[in-house]
């Protein structure tokens, strides 16, 4: 109990002192104009980075295969994404063709 | 007014909530198999709320790893919070210290994407912070309940965390994305920052998935500054021309 106490303490200081840091100092705080201008590419960046790896090593090596549920779903999610910008729909179509895919293909 | 962008927070992050909900599912089924008890699984939704820093350290406790190493992993996979952050932080600067607290706490991937399905680029509003609580109230409460049925779910059906159900958390971050890719220089940070998060995996602390996001933020930019020069030189060659 002990240990999972400093465990939750921890990981909540590692947390939030990140997540307060700027709000709590936004009003001292300026960044410059080229700052700004790259701020744009972060959550691309970062979420490509996230979920890259899920899809094409799913098991921890490359699965560059017609039969990697993963990838096929990715597919069709991002053709969908990408063509209408329905954040729901992509969800819902995505999701429901990967639990497909893995029950008829397992 | 301000219920109106309470409640459109909540909505922008109907979506989000979906797919947040199996992701929290797992996590809550995985405690016991990770040999952590479901209290202090439970506590780390509600105290710490970062899903991917939460899955991650349950696969360092299993595996037996320091406290201090799950800490600093923590720590390392929340610094994209740092940039969500400095995106959000103007919209907010205008607060009080205790709203600005608290508005921090409820920094996620799904409420900055919520935020920018509906401002764009453009946080600024004056009942910005209301809409931004509807959305981070909304995810906060889901994702604990969802913990809570994980809970309780993973002791009645075996192997549901093997079931793939974090791919929710890829359509997710794939609907965020794409839509964001409007110009070359946004291609060439997605594909910069993938090709590396794949060659990078094998870093000690999750540090690859930092260097891959960094390099893709430094190459789009660096792209886009490339550009902005070439048109800025285009125009001074029109203007001696004229």
């Amino acid at each position: 109990m002990h240990h999972d106490l400093i465990l939750i303490l921890g990981m909540m200081l590692a947390t939030y002192s990140v997540r307060w840091v700027l709000f709590g100092f936004a009003q001292k705080i300026v960044f410059p104009e080229w700052f700004k201008i790259a701020l744009a590419y972060v959550p691309v960046a970062v979420l490509t980075a996230l979920f890259i790896p899920i899809v094409l090593t799913p098991n921890g090596e490359l699965w560059l295969s017609f039969y990697n549920p993963y990838l096929i779903s990715a597919v069709v999610a991002a053709a969908i994404a990408w063509k209408w910008k329905n954040l729901l729909l992509t969800i819902s179509v995505g999701l429901a063709l990967f639990l497909l895919l893995r029950f008829f293909w397992s | 007014m301000k219920l109106e962008f309470f409640l459109s927070g909540i909505r922008h992050t109907l979506p989000l909530l979906v797919s947040a909900s199996p992701f929290g599912l797992i996590f809550g089924a995985l405690a016991e198999p990770s040999g952590i008890s479901w209290i202090t699984a439970l506590a780390m939704s509600i105290f710490v709320y970062a899903g991917a820093s939460q899955f991650i350290a349950i696969g360092l406790l299993a595996a037996g790893a320091p406290l201090l190493v799950i800490c600093l992993t923590t720590f390392v996979v929340n610094l994209r919070h740092l940039l969500y952050a400095a995106a959000l932080k103007e919209a907010i600067a205008h607060l009080s210290l205790a709203w600005r607290s608290v508005l921090a706490f409820g920094i996620t991937d799904e409420t900055y994407a919520a935020a920018v399905s509906r401002f764009g680029d453009q946080f600024s509003h004056s009942h910005f912070h209301w809409f931004y609580l509807g959305s981070w109230l909304s995810m906060y409460l889901n994702w604990i309940a969802w913990t809570g049925i994980g809970i309780l779910l993973g002791a009645q059906i075996p192997n549901i965390e093997s079931w793939g159900l974090e791919f929710a958390m890829v359509v997710t971050f794939i609907g965020i994305v794409f839509p964001l890719l409007r110009s070359k220089s946004f291609w060439f940070a997605a594909v910069t920052a993938g090709v590396l998060s794949i060659t990078c995996a094998n870093w000690p602390y999750h540090l690859g998935l930092l260097f891959a996001a960094s390099a893709g933020v430094t190459v789009g930019y660096g792209w886009s500054a490339v550009i902005r020069q070439k048109s800025n030189a285009a125009i001074k060659g029109g203007d001696n021309a004229s």
